[in-house]
């Protein structure tokens, strides 16, 4: 492999890389525009110039393969010049929006001028006009004014979406970016090109304006809107409420995770979080009425104590799901199985009319089905949702925990009111208000994902952290926490207080998750190893196969620091 | 470990006789007494006006004359058309010590303008006149060259100034009609106070 000095020190790169990537791996930041470790190399912003030794002119970085002993330098006085000389005409038209820009404070022009520029503008003559704030899709706001046409958007929708919708139009000072004629910008992934648009030409109307971004917490999660479980930050505000009308996620953005989705996500997922805020169940209720989780928590104990005691533990049943995280079902498994002997499951129809395609999205809209199924509460063997229910109509069930379905959707209006009444304890635990929330006898209000730690097994075995961000709404609490709290009241105390302990013990017990922590997951993940189950990692994994013809460079959190340590601001 | 010597300030004789000194006090306090009660007198009789009386100002009256670069109550400027000069960059609510101001900002119709506040509120009763809000400002759209001192209420919310006082600093709680034109019609007739305009 050639080895090559950049800035005085050597490194070993692999045949084929470019000079970008061998500095990144050095630690060396070179300013990028146009270069985007996920798509191909276009070579048309020149922020990047280093000077190479015995060559007459400067290289850019990002286009110049690593060869034997080349000598590189990122910061001599040539190649600073040469920085700030194409800053200069890449502003020369520059509008300058910042105090009405959302990308201001995370501009990488705004960035990179302050790192590389801070020159004295010559640029005496008029600007170019161009069109501002023009909605180009659902999803996205285009300010031609803005755009440095670095051509990553075009790149994105050529390669990476393969919709093709953008182009770059005209010439000179007149070039600008564009749909072609005809076209919206309205594919499911487009609001990754808001996330690579290094300027403020792409931003997102669904942030648009709700706040600064020098506003926000970030905390790493896992996207919760299908299998594939994109790694994802969501960003709060928590000492703002004015803003958004108090709600705390604002907007969520792909994390890098190279086995998984590396730079991008879908737009259903990043746009579905309003719930999260939106008509959260906030009180305990008894057949209507406000209750405690004292009073729940021993009301519903006695009666899952007094089923057990008749013997009539199958009389008992509970309709777990796939949102809620292995550490949850485990409990549900050890809790509601192991001691009272309950028909317990996780296999929930999903609705018809979703749609799989070769990339990220998946038919599979809940996040952890693996897992519930590596658990034995879904997939063969497993009761079924519908089943359970209609054994419950006919008398055979007295008592039904649901987490967190709407049962409505499931099986109607009518039916649900029938079942309500059948029944003699139908307790639904979850996060908002729903038809099932209104008719069962007892709601207790959890946390969303967000709010709560644990792991989701993805589709293609890799179990990933969800950690927590935020508390729960006030008078919610997490399954997890409620479950120990059930299990204490049965007389059936377990040991563990924290989902990391809980998930300590589900590693002992349950075969799959053998050997691994929370330390071992990381922020990246871990692949499960094969398992009884089978999910051979040659099947499935579709995006992998695409993912070989993209250069990545690691961008990535480190596996052993733990993203989710206390952080200062909360 | 250095020690220092105060050496306590001796009285010198005359000092020490007490009753001279205090004589002279005497003196200056009566000269501007009787200097009052003449001129005082004298103003009733609509003499001597051009010679102040006392220094004390009759405040609420008269009111002191204020330093140019003095910081009195906020207001928002505005355009031509009326509209706020603030494009809602929300970087004086950032920079704010106090933590008063709050900004909702949103979608200007006119796409050359973009951002608008809808909402702008301070909360006087917390803000502590530090200025930054101004400095800061890339508009010039806050100033604070009001002269106005006398911000008192009878509860805490109405030390909250919204978006149609901060414009217009003659009005004051509870506002009535509002003289604002488009695109920020003030909706305030049905008797609420903070309305979107
Ligand atoms: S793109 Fe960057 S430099 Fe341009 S107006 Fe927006 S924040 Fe400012
Ligand atoms: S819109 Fe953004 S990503 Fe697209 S060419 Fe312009 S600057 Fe680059
Ligand atoms: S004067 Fe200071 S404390 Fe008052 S609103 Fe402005 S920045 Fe805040
Ligand atoms: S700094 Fe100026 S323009 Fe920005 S929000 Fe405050 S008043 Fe408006
Ligand atoms: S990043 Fe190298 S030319 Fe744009």
């Amino acid at each position: 492999m050639p080895i090559l000095t950049i800035d005085g020190r050597q490194i070993d790169a692999p045949q084929g890389s470019t000079v970008i990537q061998a500095a990144e791996r050095l630690g060396v930041f070179i300013p990028r525009y146009c270069y985007h470790p996920g798509l191909s190399i276009a070579g048309n912003c020149r922020i990047c110039l280093v000077e190479v030794e015995k060559n007459p002119k400067l290289q850019i970085a990002c286009n110049a393969p690593v060869t034997d002993g080349m000598v590189v330098h990122t910061k001599s006085a040539n190649a600073e010049d040469g920085r700030r000389a194409v800053l200069e005409f890449l502003l020369a038209n520059h509008p300058l929006d910042c105090p009405v820009c959302d990308q201001s404070g995370e501009c990488d022009l705004q960035n990179f001028y302050m790192n590389f520029g801070l020159y004295d503008p010559r640029f005496r003559e008029q600007k170019v006009k161009k069109k501002k704030a023009v909605a180009i899709g659902p999803h996205v706001m285009l300010d031609q004014e803005r755009c440095i046409l670095c051509s990553r958007c075009v790149r994105f929708t050529d390669e990476i979406s393969k919709t093709g919708e953008f182009g770059i139009f005209n010439r000179g000072d007149r070039a600008e970016l564009a749909l072609y004629p005809g076209q919206r910008l309205d594919n499911p992934y487009s609001g990754n090109v808001v996330d690579i648009c290094p300027v403020g030409a792409l931003t997102d109307r669904d942030f648009r304006f709700k706040a600064r971004v020098w506003y926000l917490s970030s905390a790493p999660t896992v996207c919760n809107r299908c299998a594939q479980g994109c790694n994802v930050d969501v960003h709060y505000v928590l000492d703002r409420p004015h803003l958004n009308e108090g709600a705390r996620v604002l907007r969520l953005k792909p994390r890098y995770n190279a086995d998984v989705n590396q730079w991008w996500m879908c737009d259903e997922g990043r746009y579905g979080f309003r719930w999260i805020d939106e008509g959260r169940l906030t009180k305990v209720r008894n057949r209507g009425v406000d209750s405690t989780w004292e009073q729940a928590v021993a009301a519903i104990a006695a009666e899952l104590a007094r089923l057990q005691q008749h013997k009539t533990g199958s009389r008992l049943a509970v309709i777990a799901s796939s949102q809620l995280t292995n550490e949850e079902l485990f409990l549900i498994r050890e809790i509601f199985q192991g001691v009272l002997g309950a028909h317990v499951t996780a296999s929930v129809p999903t609705p018809p009319g979703y749609e799989e395609d070769d990339f990220l999205i998946k038919a599979d809209k809940t996040p952890n089905t693996l897992g519930a199924t590596l658990l034995g509460l879904s997939g063969p063997g497993a009761p079924d949702a519908t089943a359970i229910i209609d054994e419950a109509l006919q008398g055979r069930i007295e008592a039904l925990w649901v987490f967190g379905h709407d049962l409505a959707t499931l099986i109607g209006e009518e039916k649900l009111q029938e079942l309500s009444r059948t029944l003699r304890l139908l307790v639904f635990s979850g996060t908002n208000e729903t038809s099932t929330a209104s008719r069962s006898h007892w709601v207790l209000p959890t946390a969303a994902y967000v709010e709560r730690d644990g792991t989701f097994v993805n589709c293609h075995g890799r179990i990933q952290r969800i950690g927590l961000a935020f508390p729960p709404v006030p008078d919610s609490r997490e399954d997890w926490s409620l479950l120990l709290e059930i299990a204490r009241q049965l007389d059936h105390p377990l040991a563990w207080r924290t989902p990391q302990e809980i998930f300590q013990g589900l590693a002992e017990t349950v075969a799959p998750f053998a050997g691994l922590s929370y330390q071992t997951i990381g922020s990246q993940g871990a692949l499960l190893g094969s398992t009884s189950i089978g999910f051979p990692p040659q099947e499935a994994d579709r995006c992998d196969s695409q993912r070989g013809e993209r250069e990545r460079a690691v961008t990535g959190g480190g596996a052993n620091g733990d993203p989710w340590g206390p952080r200062i601001k909360q | 470990m250095a020690v220092k010597v105060v050496r306590r300030c001796e009285l010198t004789l005359w000092e020490k006789l007490y009753v001279p000194l205090i004589l002279g006090g005497l003196k200056i306090t009566s000269a501007h007494f009787f200097r009052n009660l003449f001129l005082h007198s004298a103003h009733r009789l609509g003499l001597l006006k051009h010679l102040r009386a006392s220094v004390t100002f009759q405040y609420p009256e008269e009111s002191r004359p204020l330093a140019a670069r003095f910081r009195s109550r906020h207001r928002l400027t505005v355009r031509e058309d009326g509209t706020p000069r603030c494009v809602g960059c929300m970087l004086c609510e950032t920079v704010c010590p106090a933590k008063c101001i709050t900004i909702v900002a949103g979608e200007h119709p006119d796409p050359n303008v973009e951002k608008y506040p809808v909402r702008f509120d301070i909360d006087l009763g917390v803000c502590v006149y530090c200025g930054y809000c101004v400095e800061v400002c890339p508009e010039d759209a806050i100033r604070m060259d009001t002269g106005i001192l006398d911000v008192s209420a009878y509860s805490r919310d109405e030390m909250k100034l919204d978006i149609h006082e901060l414009m217009n600093p003659a009005l004051r709680k509870p506002v009535g009609d509002c003289s604002l034109t488009f695109p920020h019609q003030c909706r305030l007739a049905d008797g609420q106070m903070k309305g979107g305009w």
